[in-house]
């Protein structure tokens, strides 16, 4: 008995070095619990469109993430037209591949949220991107717009200088999207703290290059003097800047825009002398906010429409004077290197 | 009908009706508003509208014959699109600029063979040929919205260049305008054009080559966007795809129509299309200058053009024909 017994005290101390040793390392309960939360979600992006920079920088950095935990990325081009986003949604919802985690760049601050309602009731995570907009999503990762109005302001006062006309030119968006409204609304608030700094001429460009050109050349002929424009987007911007060089001000109207970082459309435009000031959205940074909270999401167990998190991205006026090899992310290299993996 | 006792206001078509409005807003503006009756003001002016009325003189050939071409803001942005998307891609100019001409004759012969011989209208054919065209490109020959021109390139230089201070897209609205002026109003198959316009059958029964001089005009019409592409790249130094997705289409046809070219074809020329251009350039320069947000610019140029077109249809009723043929 008392050999058996000791046998089987030998074996339990064998079996606990050889067995719970090994297993105590091995066994961090994180990776496992990881896994099965997060493998084979489902993960859609839809953006106002597919075809600029910054949707392609968010599917890129948001692919090679969701990828790699085992989910499935999926994204849909409305290519600018609402009614194909409503669409998209709808039809997300109701198949039968319902993704877990919805990612809205909105149009402006109604027209989706009705649907994203439906999507949070069908247990889909809505988070909304870039855009606000009038709901409640689970997250919202973006710029606050109105801060970034603050810096556009701050920077064209700073390049305006105190001794010059301290006349301001805008080019505003429109008057439904959120973006620019805020952005507005930001650039006003700096304005009110420097009285001596005027609006001479706020049109709209619609968000098109050749309206912001004709509308910048009537206020340049207006107001031959403006030291600084704001375009509320590098999008349309390059409008601006065709009507700043046809009217032979360049270097003398300081240019000030906002955009998603990207290479040619940023920091290349600073480096000529283009663009004054860019205040850019540091999208790999943004992108991985995404990615963070989409992990949150999905293994916090709570109902969709539960949390409503705000994450701003950290914005920051760019200079020429202040740019580094890294201020931008390369939309080229992106693709050479997706062209590559294929 | 003059001796019935109205002879003047026969006269007072919506052309009349559309410069007397034009002439009108400009005195206004002149007087009321400071600096828009400045030389460099009146030449923007001019430019703002130059690509708006090329495009619109395209449109003006293909309504007066009885058609109308939805896909040439598509054959504008994407062929200057895919043109500088082969440059980026380091394709050799000279072919680059082949492959697009002929993709772009290619789309207006297309247009023209299915309407002419196929005998589909005019209104779906060239819809579903935009849409290709957009599809296509922006799917499968360019990766982006917005496609810059190469550094240095003609386009850029293109846009740089001024005579006596004057952009280079009022010269070539300016010449294009008098090149149709005199296609339409000298050449025989300009005048043909009218009378396919008014009435297809009598045409073709008097021995018009009614159905090659269709294929004809939406050809030029395409090639018409070609030129409005490379100008617009050529000012702003990139081409944004997403222009087809505005309202610029409407605005073309609006120019056409508010000129008084009838969508019921047979009637018009570029005088027409000039007036319209005129009208619109100086409604949006005067309202930008007022800095009027752009919801009520649109609300403003639509009130215009329904006044416009309520005065015509009281002052020129539409006729029994035009009645029983119906417009497009």
């Amino acid at each position: 008995m008392k050999l058996i017994r000791t046998l089987m005290a030998a074996a339990t101390a064998l079996a606990v070095t050889a067995f719970v040793a090994p297993t105590f390392a091995a066994d961090d309960p994180g990776p496992a619990a990881y896994a099965q939360a997060l493998k084979g979600k489902r993960v859609m992006l839809v953006p106002l469109a597919m075809g600029f920079d910054l949707a392609q920088g968010w599917a890129h950095y948001l692919k090679t993430e969701v990828e790699a935990w085992g989910g499935v990325f999926e994204t849909r081009d409305p290519n600018w037209v609402v009614d194909a986003g409503a669409q998209a949604i709808t039809d997300a919802i109701s198949s039968d591949t319902r993704p877990d985690v919805l990612i809205i760049h909105a149009p402006d601050l109604n027209s989706y949220s009705k649907l994203m309602k439906k999507a949070q009731a069908a247990g889909t995570y809505v988070i909304l991107v870039d855009n606000p907009a009038n709901f409640p999503a689970d997250a919202f990762i973006g710029s606050d717009w109105d801060r970034l109005g603050q810096l556009e302001a701050e920077a064209a006062i700073k390049g305006c200088g105190p001794n010059s006309s301290k006349k301001i030119g805008l080019v505003q968006g429109d008057q439904a999207n959120s973006s620019s409204l805020y952005q507005y609304a930001g650039i006003m608030k700096v304005l009110e703290k420097n009285p001596d700094f005027k609006v001479v001429a706020k049109p709209d460009s619609n968000w098109d290059a050749t309206t912001s050109r004709n509308v910048t050349t009537t206020m340049l002929q207006q107001n031959p003097d403006i030291c600084s424009i704001i375009d509320f987007w590098d999008g349309d911007a390059t409008g601006a800047a065709a009507a700043i060089r046809d009217a032979k001000l360049d270097g003398k109207v300081f240019l000030v825009t906002t955009g998603g970082g990207e290479k040619a459309a940023d920091c290349d435009k600073l480096q000529d002398g283009t663009y004054g000031a860019v205040v850019m959205t540091d999208l790999a940074r943004q992108s991985g906010d995404m990615n963070a909270i989409i992990k949150f999401l999905l293994q916090s167990g709570q109902p969709a429409g539960t949390s409503h998190t705000y994450i701003y991205t950290l914005e920051k006026a760019t200079t020429k004077a202040d740019l580094k090899p890294d201020s931008c992310w390369d939309l080229k290299a992106l693709q050479a290197q997706a062209a590559a993996a294929k | 009908m003059n001796t019935i006792g109205w002879p003047n206001f026969r006269s007072l078509n919506q052309e009349g009706i559309v410069f007397a409005i034009a002439v009108v807003l400009f005195v206004a503006a002149a007087i009321g508003l400071p600096g828009f009756i400045d030389p460099n003001n009146l030449v923007a002016i001019v430019r703002s509208v130059s690509v708006l009325g090329i495009l619109a003189l395209g449109m003006a050939v293909v309504v007066i014959g009885r058609g109308i071409d939805l896909s040439a803001v598509a054959i504008m942005a994407m062929s200057v699109a895919w043109y500088l998307q082969l440059l980026n891609s380091g394709t050799p100019d000279g072919l680059a600029f082949a492959y697009v001409l002929a993709g772009v004759l290619a789309i207006g012969l297309l247009n023209g063979f299915l309407v002419a011989y196929a005998d589909v209208p005019a209104i779906f054919v060239t819809l579903a040929t935009g849409s290709f065209v957009f599809g296509y490109v922006r799917s499968q020959l360019i990766t982006q919205d917005a496609v810059p021109v190469p550094q240095g390139h003609w386009v850029e230089l293109l846009g740089g260049l001024r005579f006596l201070d004057v952009p280079i897209e009022v010269f070539v609205f300016a010449g294009l305008a008098f090149l149709f002026f005199l296609f339409l109003r000298y050449t025989k198959w300009g005048r043909y054009i009218y009378f396919a316009g008014d009435n297809p059958v009598a045409a073709r029964n008097i021995g018009i080559p009614v159905r090659p001089m269709l294929v004809l005009r939406y050809v030029l019409s395409a090639l018409v966007a070609l030129v409005a592409g490379l100008l617009t790249a050529a000012s702003l130094h990139s081409i944004n795809t997403r222009v087809v997705n505005s309202t610029l289409l409407y605005d073309i046809v609006l120019v056409a129509v508010i000129g008084g070219i009838g969508l019921s074809g047979g009637r018009g020329g570029v005088r027409n299309v000039l007036v319209g251009a005129a009208l619109i350039g100086i409604l949006l320069n005067a309202m930008t200058i007022i800095d009027i947000p752009l919801l009520y610019q649109n609300l403003i140029k639509a009130a215009i053009l329904l006044g416009a077109i309520i005065v015509d249809g009281i002052i020129n009723p539409r006729d029994e024909q035009t009645a029983q043929q119906g417009d497009i």
